[in-house]
C-alpha cells in the first residue's frame, strides 16, 4: 500500500513537471514572437510616424500635398486600381480553369501564375524594358503603331510600363488565395445546376461566386497592398519624378537626396503608406470576422 | 425498354470505365448497378445523365437517342453521392432552383415545392441552410430537388454511402417506397449487395467495364452466371479442391467453387440426425460474434468453409470437433458459375421416397 502510495507521489510529479515544461514552452514562445515583433514590425513604424511628424503638423501637410508627392500618389492609385481589377479578373480565370478543367500543361500553368511569388521585381521591371525599351524586340511593333497612327505610345518609361510591372509583381495573388477553396469545394454542385439547365453565367453568380466570396475579397486585399508597396520592378521601368514616379519611389528619391527636411518629407510620405497599410489591415480583419460570424450564425440556428 | 445502352464504350486514357455494355430498363423499374469500386457503374450511370459522353455506343430514353442531347434537356433527376445541395441556398431555393430555371410561374414553384418538402417529411425546415441539416436530411432534400422538375428518370449516385448505418436502413425502405408511389425508373447505384438486393427490383451487376448478369435479386442470389458474381454475392468461402468433400464430383475444367454460409449446416460432433454418409467431420478454427449468431469457420481436412451459428445453441469452442452437411456449391471454371447439389443427400431422398 505504502509503496503504491509513493509510485502515485512520483507519478504525480512527472506529470507536474509535464505540465510545468509546457508552460514554460509557451511563455519562451510568446515572448520571442512579442518582441521580434515589436523590433521588427512595431518600432519601426512607430519611427516612421514619429519622424513625419519632427518639424510639426504644417510641415507634415506641406510635404505631402508636395507637387511631386501629389503626382506619386495619382500613379500609384492608378497603377494599383488598374492592376487589381485585371488581376480580379485573371485571378478568377485562372483560378476555374485549374480547378473545374482537366487538360494537358494544367500542372505547367499553376507554376507559371506562381512565377511572381518568387522572382525578384527588379528582374521583372528589366525584363519589361528589354522586350518595350528601345533595345526590346517588341520595340519596333509600337514604333510602326506609332507612325501608322500619329500616336506617341510608349510603355517603358511612361504610365504604361509602371502599371504593367505592377500588375506582374501582384498577378498570383487572387487566385492563390481562390485555388484552394474551389479545389475543397468540388465541382458537384456545378455540375447539379449544370444538370438542371442552369448557363454558366447563372451557375457562376449563384453557386460559384458565394462559395468564393470571401477567398476573392481576402485576394484582392493582399493584391492592393502588394501593389501600393511595388519598387523594384517599377523603380526598373519608371524614371522620371513627379511624372512617372510611384509613391515607393518619389519615397525613395527624398530620402536619398539627403537634407534634413526631405527626410522628414519622406518620413510624411510613408505615413500615407503606412496609414493605408493599417487600414487595408482593419478592413480585412472586419472581413474576416463579418465572415466567421456568419459561418456561425449558419451553424448555430 | 424505357432506359437502354447498345454497346457502350468509355475509355480515360488506359483505364476501360465501359467494355461494351448494353442493358434495358423497363418503365417504372427500380434498378440497382451494383459492382465494387473502380467496376464502372457511376461512369455508366453519369453517361446516361450526360455528365460524360460515351466513346461509343448509343443511349436511348424513352425510345429517343440521347447521346447529342445536353444533359439539362435530357429529363433526368440526378442525386449526387455528397448530395451537391447548393450551400449558400436555402431547403427552398434548392429544391426550387429547377423550375425557376424552366421559368416555372412562382405561385407555381411554391406550390411544387411545399408538396415535395412534405412528402419527403422536410416540412418547415425550407429556410435551413443544408449545413444545419442532418445527413438523412440532406439526402432527402437532394431527393426532392431532382424530383423537382418533373424528370423522366432519376439517377441516385451512391445514394446511402455517407449515411449512417441505422438511418440508412430506414433511408432505403423510406427510398423504395417513395419511388414506387410516384412510379418513377429509377437507377442507383451501389457497392452494397445487401442495399442493392433489399431496395431494387432488379440488379445489374458490373465489373471491371462489364455488365456479369441482371436479374431479379433473387435470380441474382440463386443462379449466378459467372464465376465473379458466385464469389461477390452473399459472403462464400473459396474452395479449391471440392471434389474431396463428400458428395461432391469434380467437373471437367471447373477447378474452383464457393460455399454460401447458408448452404451449410454445422451440428454438434455425432448430433446430425440425418444424411450421416453425406456429412464431413471438421474442426472449429474461428469464431466470430457478429451480434445476432456467430460466424464460424470450420477446418474440414485443409478446406476452410465459413457457416453460421445460431445463439440460442450451446455455444461452439475453437478446436471442437462438428459434422458438417454442405447442400450445395456453386463449381466455377473460367466463365461459368454451375450449381452442384450434394449427391449423396440425393440419394438419399431417393430412398426415403
Amino acid at each position: 500500500m505504502a509503496d503504491d502510495k509513493n509510485r502515485m507521489g512520483k507519478v504525480m510529479n512527472e506529470q507536474e513537471k509535464f505540465e510545468k515544461r509546457k508552460k514554460i514552452t509557451k511563455y519562451v514562445l510568446i515572448t520571442i514572437s512579442v518582441l521580434f515583433v515589436f523590433f521588427m514590425l512595431v518600432m519601426p513604424l512607430f519611427c516612421i510616424v514619429s519622424s513625419s511628424l519632427k518639424q510639426g503638423l504644417g510641415f507634415y501637410f506641406k510635404s505631402v500635398s508636395s507637387k511631386y508627392v501629389v503626382s506619386a500618389l495619382k500613379v500609384t492609385l492608378f497603377a494599383t486600381v488598374i492592376a487589381v481589377v485585371i488581376n480580379t479578373f485573371f485571378g478568377l480565370c485562372a483560378a476555374w480553369v485549374t480547378t473545374k478543367f482537366s487538360f494537358k500543361g494544367k500542372q505547367v500553368l499553376a507554376t507559371l501564375i506562381d512565377i511572381p511569388f518568387s522572382i525578384s521585381p527588379v528582374i521583372v521591371g528589366l525584363a519589361f524594358l528589354m522586350t518595350f525599351g528601345r533595345l526590346g524586340w517588341f520595340y519596333p511593333v509600337i514604333r510602326w503603331f506609332n507612325s501608322v497612327f500619329g500616336a506617341n505610345v510608349r510603355i517603358a518609361f511612361a504610365i504604361p510600363g509602371v502599371v504593367l510591372a505592377t500588375i506582374f509583381v501582384t498577378f498570383p495573388f487572387v487566385s492563390r488565395e481562390i485555388i484552394p477553396v474551389l479545389n475543397a469545394q468540388g465541382k458537384d454542385e456545378e455540375e447539379a445546376a449544370a444538370l438542371m439547365g442552369a448557363g454558366g453565367f447563372k451557375i457562376f453568380f449563384k453557386i460559384t461566386f458565394p462559395q468564393i466570396k470571401w477567398a476573392l475579397i481576402y485576394g484582392i486585399i493582399l493584391c492592393t497592398s502588394r501593389a501600393l508597396g511595388e519598387f523594384g520592378a517599377v523603380n526598373a521601368l519608371s524614371k522620371t519624378r513627379g511624372e512617372t514616379f510611384t509613391l515607393p519611389l518619389e519615397i525613395d528619391a527624398l530620402y536619398m537626396s539627403g537634407t534634413e527636411n526631405s527626410i522628414t518629407a519622406a518620413f510624411a510620405a510613408s505615413s500615407i503608406l503606412v496609414i493605408i497599410a493599417v487600414v487595408v489591415l482593419v478592413l480585412r480583419n472586419i472581413l474576416e470576422y463579418r465572415a466567421k460570424k456568419k459561418g456561425q450564425e449558419q451553424a448555430a440556428s | 425498354m424505357y432506359v437502354e445502352m447498345k454497346n457502350i464504350y468509355k475509355q480515360y486514357g488506359d483505364f476501360r470505365a465501359s467494355d461494351n455494355v448494353s442493358f434495358g430498363i423497363e418503365k417504372g423499374k427500380l434498378v440497382a448497378l451494383l459492382g465494387p469500386s473502380g467496376s464502372g457503374k457511376t461512369t455508366l450511370l453519369r453517361m446516361i445523365a450526360g455528365l460524360e459522353t460515351p466513346n461509343a455506343g448509343d443511349i436511348f430514353i424513352d425510345g429517343k437517342r440521347v447521346n447529342d442531347i445536353p444533359a439539362s434537356k435530357r429529363g433526368i433527376g440526378f442525386v449526387f453521392q455528397s448530395y451537391a445541395l447548393f450551400r449558400y441556398m436555402t431547403v427552398y431555393d434548392n429544391v426550387a432552383f429547377g423550375l425557376e430555371l424552366q421559368k416555372v410561374p412562382k405561385a407555381e414553384i411554391k406550390e411544387r415545392v411545399m408538396k415535395l418538402l412534405e412528402i419527403t417529411g422536410l416540412s418547415g425546415m425550407e429556410k435551413r441552410y443544408p449545413n444545419q441539416l442532418s445527413g438523412g436530411q440532406r439526402q432527402r432534400v437532394a431527393f426532392a430537388r431532382a424530383l423537382a422538375p418533373n424528370p423522366q428518370v432519376l439517377l441516385l449516385d451512391e445514394p446511402f454511402a455517407a449515411i449512417d448505418a441505422k438511418v440508412r436502413s430506414e433511408l432505403r425502405l423510406w427510398l423504395r417506397s417513395m419511388v414506387t408511389q410516384l412510379g418513377i425508373t429509377s437507377i442507383f447505384v451501389t457497392h452494397d449487395q445487401d442495399e442493392a438486393v433489399e431496395v431494387a427490383d432488379e440488379i445489374i451487376i458490373t465489373n471491371h467495364g462489364k455488365i456479369e448478369q441482371m436479374g431479379t435479386p433473387s435470380q441474382i442470389y440463386k443462379s449466378p452466371d459467372t464465376p465473379f458474381v458466385a464469389q461477390f454475392i452473399g459472403r462464400p468461402s473459396e474452395v479449391h479442391n471440392y471434389d474431396t468433400l463428400n458428395g461432391f464430383d469434380k467437373i471437367e475444367g471447373a477447378d474452383k467453387a464457393v460455399i454460401r454460409p447458408e448452404f451449410v449446416k454445422i451440428s454438434k460432433f455425432g448430433k446430425l440426425d440425418r444424411y450421416m454418409s453425406a456429412a464431413e467431420t471438421g474442426i472449429v478454427e474461428d469464431v466470430v460474434f457478429r451480434g445476432n449468431r456467430l460466424d464460424v469457420t470450420i477446418d474440414v481436412h485443409g478446406i476452410k468453409i465459413t457457416g453460421e451459428w445460431s445463439l440460442e445453441k450451446d455455444s461452439l469452442e475453437i478446436g471442437e470437433k462438428v459434422n458438417l452437411l454442405i447442400y450445395r456449391i456453386y463449381v466455377m471454371d473460367d466463365t461459368k458459375a454451375y450449381l452442384c447439389e450434394n449427391k449423396e443427400m440425393q440419394e438419399d431422398d431417393v430412398f426415403y421416397i
